[in-house]
């Protein structure tokens, strides 16, 4: 597999062509946030709702057959793009709402035994009793922290945590502790969104296969960056996002072990996520459309269907290489500016792209507004990691994020727009 | 827009030089607030004296934040501590008006002071939960004491 070929890449983002801020360059830093998108994605959708728009999964006209026939092709490809298959993968509004899904399972198998004698069987694995364990890990972006704290709060359950190392890395020496007998489940990002570390998926579900725990993965910043197959990986779940992928915003992806989407209770209900309905009772449509209640969102789906089509043109090694290349050449240069210090690992061993950083003397929320000044766009904040930022007890920082349409030349803006900072508050 | 006009040199300023940060006693209510966006944060105490419209007899903060917030709590010692409450309330309607006129608002220096200089800021809406951080505690903080029937009603900002 080749180099990417940038300049043709940002011939297909339209946005990367605007100027901002007074005629300047956009330099887009910040796709750990969201990626932009390009024609290929706007083109599918606007085609699709110039064609075929349809509620999918209903109606008895053609319309509705190709929607159909559109939504499922999106679910087998986008399935395809992490190595799955596509009934085991539930479309979701967001990664945010696909591991609540996850979490609600828990919550709502334990609200039913508590209300009936004999617990279901099929039910039992995801009940809750009071001193089980949740575990998750200090590097979670609050999208995988609080329902899990939620999760714990009403159900008597231990929210526990695997802690972080002063290099930015998990700290597996006391695993055998934190994940036991009681732990139910262990939710960790695959690649956290502020220090860039990419994580080592296997010690960690081989623990929790010793215990009995499932896995739930976070990969909304792995799978946009770097190759992923989730059957080799071998968690029970794995949380994504379209957006974040050059796909639309408005639609998440929850791939789940078969037997367990199979026995869980449903998270949302109404609509196209049935088997029987009468006014006392109703059944359950297998998964994934048991999780599906409701018009989805099919236009999306169809946006993220072009969006894994134009990411496996690329091929996600190249993917991946490019960035490490633009990480590698970022971490040279900015090591370099007197003042600044990296929040996160500094060698590219298991590490991607997000790079977050202080500078001193400057807040980053003023760093963020110099930068922006330049045409640099980058995020400041806690980056929704907020206990991440206590660890490294920083109150926030600046984080720059690359992807398939970034350069050097964004790499040199991004270092040269700092200095600028540095010179304008007088720190150096 | 350059970013001289937004970074004015009063803002610099008390960036640099705070006036009467760090917490005191006597006070009549702490209190603590967050931009749960950014993660500025202010613990600010007030202190009022028992008249009828009650003297503002000190206002102690300590606060982490971007140069914006740590400027605004600075400027807030500097024009609050000393005047009665309801001029000190008229300053924070003021300055919360001036915030959230997208940099349109012509600003009035006399009730303002250097709190005018936050023209700028007023063009960017990240920014303007930073600048009123300090005010929006001083507010919380006196209607801790007087209870909000004591002063007049205020749109919540």
């Amino acid at each position: 597999m080749g180099q990417l070929d940038v300049a043709a890449i940002r011939s297909d983002f339209p946005i990367l062509s605007r100027t901002v801020r007074n005629e300047k360059p956009l330099v887009y830093l910040d796709s750990g946030a969201t990626s932009q998108k390009p024609t290929q994605v706007l083109d599918a959708e606007r085609k699709f709702l110039e064609r075929s728009n349809a509620a999918v999964h209903r109606g008895a006209h053609q319309l509705a057959e190709e929607a159909t026939d559109a939504y499922e092709a999106a679910r087998s490809a986008i399935a395809g793009f992490v190595g799955a298959e596509a009934r085991d993968l539930v479309f979701t509004k967001n990664a945010t709402e696909a591991i609540n899904l996850v979490s609600y399972s828990f919550l709502n198998a334990t609200l039913l035994a508590a209300r009936s004698d004999s617990v279901d069987p099929e039910l039992d694995r995801f009940v809750l009793a009071e001193g089980d364990e949740i575990v998750v890990t200090e590097m979670e972006h609050h999208a995988n922290l609080i329902p899990w704290q939620e999760l714990c709060a009403k159900t008597g359950a231990e929210l526990k945590w695997i802690g972080l190392t002063d290099e930015g890395r998990l700290d597996l020496s006391d695993l055998d502790s934190i994940i036991t007998a009681r732990t139910r489940m262990v939710s960790f990002t695959h690649q956290s969104n502020l220090l860039g570390t990419i994580n080592p998926v296997a010690p960690i579900v081989q623990r929790a296969r010793q215990v009995g725990a499932m896995v739930l993965l976070d990969a909304c910043q792995s799978v946009p960056h770097m190759p992923v197959d989730v059957v080799a990986l071998d968690v029970d779940f794995m949380a994504w996002s379209g957006h974040k992928m050059l796909g639309p915003m408005g639609i998440g992806c929850l791939w789940g072990r078969r037997e367990l989407l199979v026995d869980m209770p449903p998270f949302i209900s109404g609509g196209s996520m049935i088997k029987t309905v009468s006014m006392t009772e109703t059944t359950f449509a297998e998964p994934p459309q048991r999780f599906e209640a409701g018009v989805p969102m099919v236009s999306q789906a169809v946006g993220l269907h072009a969006a894994v089509d134009y990411l496996n043109e690329l091929g996600m090694t190249a993917v991946h290489d490019h960035e490490v290349a633009l990480t590698r050449s970022a971490l040279d240069q900015l090591e370099k500016i007197p003042g600044l210090e990296i929040i996160g690992p500094r060698d590219l061993v298991d590490r991607g792209s997000a790079i977050s950083f202080t500078v001193e003397g400057i807040h980053p929320h003023d760093l963020g507004q110099v930068l922006d000044n330049a045409g640099v766009a980058v995020r400041v904040g806690h980056h929704c990691a907020w206990p991440t930022c206590r660890r490294y007890e920083v109150p926030a920082t600046t984080r720059a994020t690359f992807y398939v349409y970034n350069n050097e030349n964004d790499v040199t803006a991004l270092v040269e727009a700092i200095r600028t900072a540095q010179q304008f508050f007088g720190t150096v | 827009m350059d970013m001289a006009t937004m970074y004015q040199e009063v803002i610099l300023d008390h960036y640099r030089n705070p006036e009467g940060k760090g917490l005191r006693d006597p006070f009549g209510a702490q209190v603590s607030h967050v931009n749960p966006t950014c993660g500025d944060e202010i613990t600010l105490r007030v202190q009022l004296d028992d008249g009828d419209d009650p003297v503002v007899v000190d206002v102690s903060y300590d606060n982490q934040g971007c140069s914006i917030s740590q400027a605004s709590a600075s400027i807030l010692y500097d024009e609050v501590v000393g005047r009665p409450v309801s001029e000190a309330f008229e300053i924070l309607d003021s300055f919360v008006e001036l915030m959230h006129s997208k940099g349109q608002a012509e600003p009035d220096e006399d009730k303002l002071g250097d709190l005018t200089a936050f023209v700028g800021v007023a063009q960017y809406p990240a920014r303007v939960k930073c600048a009123l951080l300090a005010w929006m505690a001083l507010r919380d903080a006196v209607e801790q004491i007087q209870g909000p029937e004591g002063s007049p009603m205020r749109e919540k900002v």
